[in-house]
């Protein structure tokens, strides 16, 4: 039987929660702290779309680097010094085309290849593009600013296993010829989950 | 089980918040949430298939309430709580409140003993299961005909490793569905691709 006091008392609020939690571990001497600044580094500066875009720029520039990329896209990563964590086992890179548009998403909770494409954001996470992108995409990618000709076909990829996925998108042709590192800096996190073109 | 977190196809849910630029985190609290989940993975104190079925035992208006992070934080404390590592006494008095956690688990299940393997092109059905335990096969397609575009690396078998059961490695396949198959007369034309282990799968004539 809970006890009355239990009955009234309020839900503590999520940042107290999390602080209970970081203190308990650290009383044990499981230096929680110093867990949470090394993550929390990693989460914030490391993992990010930079990864993914010289990753992208890389395969617009080297046509046998794309060919390695779109057969294995860990291997291919780790040429230019990225990784995934190791329940990360395989990262699939879908090549969007003129007439192919690729998509991905997580229905069941929210996962992405977030050491390469960063840690989702928010509207990822949404239950509103968790239950409509499989099952009505093209009005959903309309909503987000992308109206796809009607010839263009949708391809929507659900992570439910611990395979992960990146969009490889098309580049745009005035950029055809640029170095690089420049065109690193035109490649964003959106065009990578595929609800954007470049 | 079919858990509320599975919101593959479900309807009634609005616009979709998209703005560019959108970030990870909006809040302190929100990074510390993510990297203790983290930090309690490297630790070996649960997997993955464990923190992601802590999730989905979350009370269903508790769940749908719940940012992203919160959801994090109640299945990270759920696991302390049920591995010994911390009450919930002492998470409450910590917190000064009232700390609600995911409801207790039921039964998981090991690995379908005699397995088939598929190549690319192959037309698969996905099993028809109904499980109380965790399950990595969103409801929409059970049931449903597809075809393998390609095969993954072996992973343990989730229905067994979120359970503590002995848990064999297997690939999952990419299978492709068409979304009209998916919901009949309910959907726009698209491809749907959905990584499905191969218990969860048996040939389709």
């Amino acid at each position: 039987m809970p006890s009355h006091d239990r009955l009234i008392q309020r839900t503590a609020t999520v940042e107290k929660r999390v602080e209970a939690i970081q203190t308990a571990l650290d009383a044990r001497g499981m230096n929680a702290t110093g867990a949470v600044k090394e993550l929390g580094h990693l989460a914030q500066e490391e993992w990010n779309p930079k990864n993914g875009a010289r990753v992208v720029a890389k395969a617009w520039v080297d046509p046998a680097f794309r060919e390695r990329l779109l057969a294995n896209g860990r291997v291919a990563a780790a040429e230019i010094g990225l990784s995934l964590p190791k329940h990360h086992r395989h990262l699939v890179v879908l090549e969007n085309t003129a007439t192919v548009q690729n998509v991905i998403c997580c229905t069941l909770c929210s996962c992405t290849a977030f050491t390469i494409i960063g840690l989702p954001p928010d509207w990822y996470k949404d239950l509103e593009y968790r239950s409509r992108v499989v099952r009505e995409s093209r009005t959903v990618l309309r909503e987000m600013g992308l109206d796809l000709s009607p010839e263009v076909e949708i391809r929507v990829w659900d992570t439910t296993a611990d395979t992960r996925y990146m969009v490889l998108p098309t580049q745009p042709p005035e950029t055809i010829g640029w170095p690089e590192d420049r065109l690193t800096e035109i490649v964003t996190r959106d065009s990578m989950i595929g609800v954007a073109r470049l | 089980m079919d858990g509320m977190h599975d919101m593959g196809g479900r309807q009634g849910f609005g616009a979709i918040r998209y703005t560019q630029h959108a970030e990870a985190f909006h809040a302190e609290w929100e990074v510390r949430a993510n990297s203790l989940y983290a930090f309690a993975v490297r630790r070996g104190i649960f997997n993955m298939d464990e923190y992601r079925h802590a999730i989905e035992r979350m009370e269903p208006r508790h769940y749908l309430a719940a940012s992203y992070y919160e959801r994090s934080l109640t299945s990270l404390a759920t696991l302390l709580v049920e591995k010994g590592v911390l009450t919930r006494e002492e998470l409450e008095q910590r917190a000064q409140g009232q700390f609600p956690l995911a409801a207790p688990s039921a039964p998981g299940r090991t690995n379908v003993a005699a397995r088939e393997s598929f190549q690319t092109g192959d037309r698969v059905r996905v099993r028809a299961d109904y499980v109380p335990g965790h399950i990595r096969m969103p409801g929409y397609i059970r049931g449903k005909t597809g075809v393998v575009v390609s095969k993954s690396p072996a992973y343990p078998y989730p229905d067994a490793h979120a359970h503590g059961l002995k848990a064999e490695d297997e690939p999952t396949y990419d299978v492709r569905f068409r979304s009209e198959d998916l919901w009949p007369n309910s959907a726009e034309p698209a491809l749907v691709h959905v990584g499905v282990f191969q218990s969860y799968l048996e040939r389709a004539s």
